[in-house]
C-alpha cells in the first residue's frame, strides 16, 4: 500500500450529496478479475454521455479543476461494499477524498488502498467549496501527522480524526494482512477454546 | 453488566484487543462469491498465503450470472471469464461452491440461510453490503470490501472497532397490507440514509417478533441502506424453527445444545443503547420511493414532498417528477420482482394471491426472478409458476438480477420499473434507467395493472 504523510495539491469540488458507489464506479464495470485500471470509468455515467462523449458539464471534464485532492458532498461513498469504487478513485489519481461524512464501508475500503478520507464539518466544507470556486487552483494540504487540513490561501484549517492503528498503517504504508498473520497462534488458540 | 444481543455475539468472538487500536474479530462464515473474490484470491497468491479455514467459506455465483439458459455457456466474455475465476479459485484452496445450475445455487443471502448455513449467534461476512441480511438470525453480519475478503482468507478475522449500538422498536398492529419490506422503507425514510452509519441496529418490538423469517430477513437486508453496516432481530421459536433441519443446521443433542445457548442471546432487560427510535406500526402504509435514494419513500398515497434543496431537485430531475406530485396512474412499463431483499417463496406467494386470476397489462415486462434454485422449485411445488403463467408472467433463473443490472436484465434508458430491490440509485437498474422501490405486492398490483395504483383501496 502506498504511505501518506502529508500532501499539498489543489482539488476537484463534486458538490453533490450521497455520492453512491453506483455512480463511483457503476456496476457494469464490475466484471475485472484485477485491481487496476477502474480509474477510466470512475464517475463514468456522470462524465460521460451514453455516446461515449464527455459531459463538459461535469466537474472532472472541467480543465480548470485538477489535482490529487476529491472535495465532496455529504455521505459520500454510501451504498454497495464494492472496493472497485476506491480502487477507481486510487487509479484516477486522488490521495485524499474530503467530506462532511462518509459511508462506513467505502471510508475502510480506502483506508486500506491508501487513499485518505477526511472528514470536516458541514461548514469547513463550505468554506472549501467557496474557496475552491474563487481559485480553482487554490492550493489546500493534508497533513496526515497532524491529523489538519489547512486552505493555503486564507490560513483557515480544520482537525480531523482518523484511528491511531489506521494512521500508523498509512503513514508507513503498512496494511491489515501482515497484522493478522503475526496473530495466528493467538487465532488458533482462539479456535481450539471455544470448541 | 447488561448487555444488548450485538454485545454478546460480538464480544464472544473477540480475539485480542489491540491497545488503543481495533480489535481482533473472529468470522464464524464467510461467504464469498464470483464478483468482490478475485482480487481478494489474487492477492493471497500473491504474497504465498495459504486460505486459513477453507471449511468456512461458501462460494456461489449470482451476481454476474443470466437468468435465461443457465444450461448453455454464459454469452459475456468478461462474465463467463469472472464465473470461471470462482471456479478455479474454489478448487485450487478447497472451498465448497455452489455454482451456476447447482441445485443449491442462488443469491447468497437467500441461498446461506436455506442451506442452515446461517445461524443464531455467528459472526458472518462476505463482500456484499447486503450482508446485513443475516442479521435476522441474530447474527453479526455485515459486508466487507475485497481487503478484508483476503484478510478473512488468510486469517479468519477481521480488524474492527466496535461499532455502536442503535435500537429501532416497532410496536402495534400492521395495517392490511403492510409487507416488511413497507415497514424497513418507512424506517429508512424516517431515519435517513446515514442515520445508521457507524452503528449496528436491533429491530425490536411485536412487528418483528410476529415476522416470518423472510420478512426479517427483508428488514435486516436494507439495514444498509441507512447507513448501518448490519441489522439484527433477536433468535426466537420462529428462528429455531426455521433452522431446524436444514442441510447444515446442528442435528439431535447438538441443535437442542445450540437452542439453549440461542436463547441467552436475546438483549437484557435494562442494557442500553447508544441511539433509540421508536415508530407505531399504525402509521405505516405501503411505501414507494419517489427519488435516488431508498431514504426518498413516501406512503404510497402521499405526494412528493416540496424540499429546497439542490441534490433533492438534482434526484427529481433524474426521475422526472415534480415535487408535490402523486404517484399514483405513474404509467410503469417495467417490473422486477426479485433480489436479495424480496426473492424468496413469501414474496412469490403474495405476489401470486394478488395475480391470481387477473391478466399482465400489456405494457409491461415483468421479471420475476427467485431467489435460488430451491426457491424456484418451491414456487413449481407450490403450483405458483401456473398462476404466474396464466397471467401472462414467465419466471426466470435465480440470481441478482436487474436488482443490479450486471447480467442482460438491464431497464432501459428513461424507464420506470417498480423493483422489489434495494436500491433506486442512478442507473442502477441500467443506464439511465429509473427505479421505485417497493413491495412485492406493490410490484405485482403495478405489474397486472400497468400503472401505480392506490392499493390501500382494494385493501381496506
Amino acid at each position: 500500500m502506498d504511505k501518506f504523510i502529508k500532501l499539498r495539491s489543489s482539488a476537484i469540488p463534486l458538490s453533490i450529496e450521497n455520492v453512491d458507489t453506483d455512480q463511483i464506479i457503476p456496476a457494469r464495470f464490475l466484471k475485472a478479475t484485477s485491481r487496476d485500471g477502474f480509474g477510466e470509468n470512475l464517475f463514468r455515467d456522470w462524465r460521460y454521455h451514453k455516446d461515449g462523449t464527455p459531459n463538459t458539464e461535469f466537474v472532472m471534464n472541467n480543465n480548470s479543476y485538477s489535482g490529487s485532492i476529491l472535495v465532496a458532498g455529504d455521505n459520500f461513498g454510501c451504498g454497495s461494499s464494492r472496493e472497485h469504487a476506491a480502487w477507481a478513485i486510487h487509479d484516477y489519481g486522488f490521495k485524499v477524498v474530503v467530506s462532511s461524512f462518509f459511508a462506513d464501508i467505502f471510508k475502510g475500503n480506502s483506508l486500506n488502498n491508501g487513499v485518505l478520507p477526511v472528514q470536516v464539518t458541514p461548514a469547513f466544507l463550505e468554506e472549501l467549496f467557496t474557496e475552491i470556486k474563487k481559485d480553482a487552483n487554490t492550493p489546500i494540504e493534508v497533513d496526515l501527522e497532524a491529523q489538519k487540513i489547512t486552505i493555503i490561501a486564507n490560513g483557515s484549517s480544520s482537525d480531523f480524526e482518523i484511528n491511531p492503528y489506521k494512521k500508523t498503517c498509512m503513514i508507513n504504508g503498512y496494511d491489515d494482512i501482515d497484522f493478522l498473520m503475526s496473530n495466528t497462534a493467538v487465532i488458533e488458540e482462539f479456535e481450539k477454546e471455544r470448541v | 453488566m447488561k448487555k444488548t444481543l450485538f454485545d454478546k455475539v460480538w464480544d464472544a468472538h473477540v480475539v485480542k484487543e489491540i491497545q488503543n487500536g481495533p480489535q481482533i474479530l473472529y468470522i464464524d462464515k464467510h461467504l464469498i462469491h464470483e464478483v468482490t473474490s478475485p482480487q481478494a484470491f489474487g492477492e493471497l497468491e500473491q504474497r504465498g498465503i495459504p486460505v486459513f479455514r477453507p471449511d468456512q467459506i461458501v462460494a456461489t455465483a449470482d451476481h454476474n450470472t443470466p437468468t435465461e439458459n443457465q444450461h448453455l455457456p454464459v454469452k459475456d466474455a468478461l462474465s463467463r471469464n469472472q464465473l470461471e475465476q470462482l471456479t478455479k479459485n474454489c478448487q485450487k484452496n478447497g472451498i465448497t461452491l455452489y455454482e451456476l445450475g447447482h441445485k443449491y445455487n442462488g443469491i447468497v443471502h437467500v441461498m446461506a440461510p436455506e442451506l442452515g448455513i446461517t445461524q443464531p449467534g455467528m459472526t458472518m461476512v462476505c463482500g456484499d453490503s447486503h450482508t446485513s441480511t443475516h442479521g435476522a438470525f441474530g447474527t453479526i453480519a455485515f459486508g466487507i470490501g475485497t481487503s478484508q475478503v483476503a484478510q478473512v482468507f488468510a486469517s479468519q478475522c477481521l480488524l474492527l472497532q466496535k461499532p455502536k449500538s442503535l435500537r429501532v422498536t416497532v410496536n402495534g398492529k400492521l395495517k392490511a397490507g403492510v409487507l416488511p419490506k413497507d415497514v424497513i422503507l418507512y424506517v429508512i425514510a424516517k431515519l435517513g440514509t446515514n442515520a445508521g452509519t457507524g452503528y449496528f441496529c436491533e429491530y425490536a418490538g411485536n412487528v418483528f417478533e410476529e415476522m416470518s423469517m423472510e420478512g426479517r430477513m427483508t428488514v435486516c437486508n436494507m439495514s444498509i441502506e441507512m447507513g448501518a453496516r448490519g441489522g439484527m432481530i433477536a433468535p426466537d421459536e420462529t428462528t429455531f424453527e426455521y433452522v431446524k433441519g436444514r442441510k447444515f443446521a446442528p442435528k439431535g443433542k447438538e441443535f437442542e445444545e445450540k437452542v439453549a445457548y440461542w436463547k441467552t442471546l436475546p438483549t437484557d432487560d435494562g442494557a442500553t443503547f447508544d441511539k433509540e427510535y421508536h415508530f407505531d406500526a399504525e402509521d405505516i402504509e405501503p411505501m414507494i420511493t419517489y427519488g435516488t435514494n431508498p431514504g426518498m419513500g413516501i406512503k404510497i398515497t402521499e405526494n412528493i414532498p416540496t424540499d429546497n434543496n439542490a441534490s433533492f431537485e438534482k434526484s427529481l430531475a433524474y426521475m422526472n417528477f415534480e415535487k408535490g406530485q402523486s404517484l399514483i396512474d405513474q404509467k410503469i412499463n417495467y417490473v422486477f420482482i426479485g433480489s436479495c431483499t424480496n426473492s424468496r417463496i413469501e414474496d412469490f406467494r403474495v405476489a401470486a394471491d394478488y395475480i391470481k386470476g387477473k391478466k399482465k397489462a400489456t405494457n409491461v415486462t415483468a421479471w420475476f426472478v427467485p431467489g435460488s434454485q430451491q426457491v424456484a422449485q418451491q414456487i413449481v411445488k407450490e403450483g405458483l409458476k401456473e398462476v404466474f403463467e396464466e397471467a401472462g408472467f414467465q419466471l426466470r433463473q435465480p440470481g441478482c438480477s436487474a436488482c443490479l443490472a450486471m447480467n442482460d436484465d438491464k431497464i432501459p434508458e428513461g424507464e420506470y420499473c417498480v423493483s422489489t430491490s434495494n436500491r433506486n440509485f442512478e442507473g442502477r437498474q441500467g443506464q439511465g434507467s429509473r427505479t421505485i422501490l417497493a413491495s412485492p405486492l406493490v410490484a405485482a398490483a403495478t405489474a397486472i395493472e400497468g400503472k401505480i395504483i392506490d392499493i390501500t383501496k382494494q385493501l381496506n
